[in-house]
């Protein structure tokens, strides 16, 4: 299967294909708004749009992370947990010393710590990722618990909470940190040699090795920089929610695993870009929003992230299924 | 390692060698025995169900709030019955036919499931059960505890499934060689979806079980449990990407979680550490699984 992906990757002129799918996901955003604007009349307003792309900013800090690590056909299932732990471990920092500075290393030192020991887990100990990175969420989500033992840790500097909840020229702070790295992730898969061998290693890792990429090497480092951005998202939660407890990160592997899947990148590995995620961040927040501005119980969340993963995978399939033939 | 955290937790606590709490421990082992078994069947296909935890719980307050409403035990295990095997036939459908990799089909279907347990209950419990549900926890048949009996029982059945049936040879193949099956004429996808709506059934009758040690339905009742129904198969050798697995390998799994989780307990550790143990235990199960998988 993955052999067929290859090939027609090398005879299409690949950006013009990613061109067109994520023209059809702008359209889906924009059909999604025009409906949200017809059924709410608070949708369409500054404050409501500002506050999507917020929300839409702490999704895709954690989903662009895991895109890398799905290009090369892996799973990392402990995202959620990671921005959990990391975060109350921040806290903790932040609380016991006061500088934001240290808890931004805290928490960007952790959350790349769990990725490297879910990429060693992987390589190294060659289990495969979605029961290693699964096992890891537990054993994360029970250190956490016991590391808090049921206490919430609030209240930081101003400066640190600008990070999640400021405003610089009307815009929230984290959309900025958003764009900037949206290119940054664009530039690094797109224009580099090590984002090229990422897609290489997905499509086709027979191929990828016999042409003398460092498989194990890349892998690790896909692990390591989906757990360092699960630890930056942790530093925007803390900052946002002023405090942190046990179950901060419980609910959000869900909507992050959904974030990539709705974007267009494939399970199988080789397709997908770092674009397609943010898209895909937008879509699930405007749906999320939607339900909010329609005033549907928020229990319906999980129902609807959950729908929302199994049709997006399903045409990824039928697509799939269809350009093979084809 | 079975016998070492037998006798260590022995030695530990003075509490754990009486006949009370190995009773205790047999008790709460079945409930996670309904639910290990049929996980080994679906991960020797290669697969994997993640929503069984979800199913329960919901099952479980299907169950509940058909039995307050009608009074009976029966409707209301039917009912469970009839959700489980219906989440399983869309898992298994959504695999088999839309060929979605297992761990994401049943990733999407926890979430659906998970949802509907906090809508339908809108966070709450459902009690005010009538008296024959606890029962069946706490009843015995011939001296024999219910749920021990539910639990034997189901293991004799997975037994006979997998050693003594056409049904059963085939389960290995599906994990390690579909593509044999397709040569000889077998439907390869019916056979996938029987096996997660075994899983799916297997979850409804656990909810039976579940309902009555709570007395009530919980919306987040056993929420995480298909953690410690992949780590007893794991525990017990089952693995992942062979086709291979052993259910009294299952069985000797559940119970090790049982007198972990217990030994734990009454060394007081919290149940978040335990957690961590069990994922820890998991992981260092599948790394000697990929040794021994290297030395053959």
């Amino acid at each position: 299967m993955s052999g067929a992906t290859t090939l027609a990757d090398e005879t299409r002129p690949g950006a013009s294909q990613d061109l067109i799918a994520a023209g059809g996901r702008i359209a889906v955003v924009v059909l999604i708004g025009i409906a949200l604007s017809l059924v709410s009349q608070s949708f369409l307003t500054a404050n409501n749009l500002l506050n999507v792309l917020r929300q839409a900013s702490l999704t895709f800090f954690m989903a662009s992370g895991l895109t890398l690590v799905i290009l090369t056909a892996k799973i990392d299932l402990s995202v959620g947990a990671n921005v959990g732990l990391s975060a109350c471990l921040a806290a903790a920092a932040i609380k016991a010393t006061g500088s934001p500075a240290l808890g931004v290393l805290v928490a960007i030192g952790t959350g790349s710590l769990i990725g490297l020991a879910n990429g060693l887990c992987v390589q190294a100990l060659r289990i495969p990722s979605f029961i290693a990175t699964y096992g890891m969420l537990w054993v994360l989500q029970g250190f956490t618990y016991y590391y808090m033992g049921g206490e919430t840790i609030h209240g930081f500097p101003p400066g640190f909470r600008a990070l999640g909840s400021g405003y610089a020229f009307g815009i929230p702070i984290p959309v900025y940190l958003m764009v900037v790295f949206l290119v940054i992730g664009g530039f690094f898969t797109r224009r580099t040699t090590w984002g090229q061998e990422i897609y290489a290693i997905g499509a086709n890792p027979e191929a990828a090795r016999l042409s003398g990429i460092p498989i194990n090497r890349r892998i690790l480092l896909v692990f390591i920089l989906s757990g360092g951005m699960a630890g930056l998202a942790s530093l925007i939660f803390l900052a946002r929610l002023n405090s942190a407890e046990g179950d901060i990160g419980e609910t959000l592997t869900l909507p992050t695993i959904a974030a990539v899947l709705i974007g267009g990148t494939s399970l199988f590995g080789g397709v997908g870009t770092v674009f397609g995620t943010f898209i895909g961040a937008l879509i699930l927040t405007l749906i999320l929003n939607g339900l909010n501005l329609l005033a549907i119980n928020a229990n319906w969340q999980p129902l609807v992230t959950g729908l929302m993963i199994l049709l997006a995978v399903f045409i990824d399939m039928k697509v799939r299924a269809r350009s093979e033939v084809g | 390692m079975f016998v070492l955290l037998a006798l260590f937790f022995a030695v530990m606590s003075p509490s754990f060698l009486t006949a009370g709490n190995l009773t205790n421990i047999l008790l709460q082992s079945s409930i996670l025995l309904l639910l290990a078994l049929p996980m080994t069947l679906i991960i020797m296909t290669e697969g994997l169900d993640l929503s069984m935890g979800g199913v329960l719980t919901l099952a479980s307050i299907l169950l509940a709030q058909v039995a307050v409403a009608t009074g009976s035990l029966w409707l209301g295990l039917g009912a469970a019955l009839a959700l489980g095997l219906a989440f399983g036939i869309l898992n298994g459908a959504l695999i088999a036919h839309a060929g979605i990799p297992p761990f994401v089909t049943t990733l999407g279907t926890l979430g659906i499931a998970q949802g509907l347990c906090l809508i339908v209950t809108d966070g709450q419990s459902v009690v005010g059960l009538p008296r024959s549900v606890p029962e069946m926890y706490s009843g015995t048949l011939a001296l024999i505890p219910i749920p021990i009996l539910l639990g034997v029982a189901t293991y004799l059945a997975m037994h006979v499934l997998l050693y003594h049936t056409r049904f059963g040879t085939y389960i290995p193949a599906l994990g390690g060689n579909r593509e044999a099956l397709q040569h000889v004429g077998i439907n390869d996808r019916r056979l996938l979806i029987a096996i997660y709506a075994l899983g799916g059934l297997m979850a409804g009758l656990d909810a039976l079980l579940l309902t009555a040690r709570m007395n009530a339905g919980h919306p987040t009742a056993a929420i995480g449990m298909e953690f410690d129904a992949i780590a007893a198969a794991a525990v017990g050798g089952t693995q992942f990407e062979r086709g291979n697995g052993w259910l009294f390998g299952t069985l000797i799994g559940v119970l090790a979680i049982g007198i972990l989780r217990n030994g734990l307990n009454l060394l007081a550790v919290p149940s978040s550490a335990q957690v961590a143990c069990i994922g820890l235990l998991v992981i260092l199960a599948l790394f000697v699984d990929v040794l021994r998988g290297e030395q053959t």
